[in-house]
């Protein structure tokens, strides 16, 4: 059965995926990415990240995914609706995007992965805390950091100048 | 009456693995989508008669069933299901029409998964998570997608401010709500909605029971901005820019009609109840006794969980046909200039508390 419902998912994401890139309408793409985001929530279910996951929804489709809406429907006349996007140079692409499946697929064959122990970690947000706050905590106050900088940056270039 | 406990016991019972899978999740889900139709039903017919109450009217009345809406109106809530249902459902030439017919369902969905998550009593919960404080409000931004998806679908300039009205306040609103309910998540020093609610038993300050509301100042101020912040996300009055009937018609829901509208009314009503939930689990004890040590069998606790959840909806309805609505710019004030400033300043001072107190 988990097996059934991991294949489900992982249908959903993908196929969701193609209908991002694949979609001409740019609103579309959009609302298709929902479906990934949850998807990829999904999957993270299955390693028992729970934490992981819901944070997943929170940021991806609460916070990214309207943005991205916002700025499609801001960017545009609500009448025209020629809002699509095209692709060009297919053939360049295509080499480009099998070159990439190729490093990407090499690389987790070559792989030696950790195969954890199949039972379900007491807690993850106890740890993923203390090892924020501990072992990782340079990196996250960096990350902090740029994202502030980002913040004001933000601001001061949507400031009307005086 | 987790999930889990019910594939558990359908596992012991023989080597159908799917079928125990299907069983578990409908036995689970049709509960919850029964508590969310009565929960619309009564609703609608308690804020007509508190609204019309509070108008000092008397709202809908009759003399039994007959032509009239039943006793004391009874009927009326019936009525207006029947009238829903037969309601012709249009969709209007210029939409789009895929999404117009899809986004009442994102939007339900939303609503349905925050219910999955509410502690009814220490065994009425159909999922207990790790982390359910931060899934509730997680599932709950959700429905912004479906409702900026029904305002562009609808090819209406009336919708169309209405959504983007609506998804600027649910983003807002969600942050002090957020920044609140972190409050308890550090009293407790657990995202598990149980254990949260069994961190708040027994008494503090001698004589008022351990609810985390009581335990420190700024627990208390904390729940009423979590309060406030959460009938700011419920789209309801004094926060109902998005359909401010008399300037945007009915915001983005102008366009839809019959069930596709009734899925609307239904999802907002169980989002006060899944937001009230929250609130009574995260500050007023969730199905703890206020009497502590007294009335706390299995009965007493849903009796408990329910009676304060129905209280907070009751005042959700008090502001509703008290307070005029707010301004957009007042709106967003009050949110980011007030709320936010307060609730990271609680959240601060919750944890010196800890520090010094313990």
């Amino acid at each position: 059965m988990v097996d059934i419902v991991f294949w489900i998912i992982v249908g959903i994401t993908i196929g969701s995926a193609f209908m991002v890139v694949q979609s001409k309408s740019l609103l579309y793409s959009a609302y298709a990415l929902l479906f990934t985001f949850v998807g990829v929530t999904g999957l993270y279910v299955f390693l028992w990240a729970d934490f992981l996951a819901v944070v997943q929804i929170v940021v991806y489709v609460g916070g990214i995914l309207v943005l991205i809406i916002f700025g499609i429907m801001l960017t545009n006349k609500i009448t025209s609706v020629n809002i699509s996007h095209a692709s060009v140079q297919k053939g360049i692409g295509g080499v480009v995007v099998l070159g990439i499946i190729g490093v990407l697929g090499y690389m987790v064959f070559i792989t030696p992965w950790n195969q954890l122990a199949a039972t379900e970690p007491e807690q993850t947000s106890a740890t993923i805390g203390r090892l924020l706050m501990m072992d990782y905590l340079l990196p996250f106050e960096v990350a902090s950091l740029l994202l502030l900088g980002a913040l004001i940056a933000a601001t001061t270039l949507s400031r009307k100048e005086n | 009456m987790t999930v889990d406990f019910l594939i558990d016991w359908f596992a012991a019972m023989g080597d159908f693995p799917v079928i125990a899978f299907l069983l578990a999740v409908i036995i689970s889900g049709i509960p919850i989508f029964l508590i969310m139709a009565l929960n619309a039903i009564v609703a609608v017919y308690v804020e007509r008669k508190v609204s019309a109450f509070m108008m000092d009217r008397i709202g809908p009345m009759g003399q039994g069933p007959g032509l009239h809406a039943g006793k004391w109106g009874l009927l009326q809530t019936a009525a207006d299901a029947v009238k829903l249902l037969v309601k012709e459902d249009t969709v209007p030439e210029t939409s789009d029409k895929f999404l117009f017919k899809m986004a009442p369902y994102i939007i339900f969905i939303g609503a349905f998964m925050g219910m999955a998550a509410v502690p009814f009593s220490s065994v009425l919960q159909v999922a207990d998570f790790n982390v359910g404080v931060f899934y509730i409000i997680a599932v709950g931004s959700i429905g912004v997608i479906g409702i900026v998806m029904a305002g562009w679908a609808s090819n209406n300039k009336w919708s169309l401010y209405g959504a983007m009205r609506s998804a600027a306040q649910i983003i807002s609103y969600e942050i002090p709500a957020g920044l609140s309910i972190i409050v308890p998540i550090m009293m407790a020093g657990t995202m598990n909605l149980q254990l949260l609610i069994q961190s708040q038993s027994g008494t503090v300050w001698g004589i008022l029971p351990n609810w985390i509301i009581f335990n420190n100042p700024f627990t208390f101020i904390a729940f009423f901005i979590f309060f406030i912040s959460a009938v700011a996300e419920t789209n309801r009055t004094p926060f109902d820019i998005p359909e401010a009937e008399s300037e945007l018609v009915a915001g983005w829901m102008t366009e839809y009609s019959g069930f596709r509208w009734a899925l609307f009314f239904l999802s907002e009503y169980a989002n006060m109840f899944v937001v009230s939930g929250l609130a009574v689990a995260g500050f007023l004890g969730g199905w703890q006794s206020p009497i502590p040590g007294m009335f706390d069998s299995a009965g007493w606790e849903l009796f408990w969980f329910m009676g304060k959840l129905i209280l907070l909806i009751f005042v959700m309805m008090w502001f509703r046909w008290t307070f005029p609505r707010l301004r957009v710019d007042q709106l967003m004030h009050v949110c980011w200039k007030v709320f936010i400033p307060i609730a990271m300043f609680n959240i601060f001072g919750v944890g010196i508390w800890k520090l010094i107190f313990g």
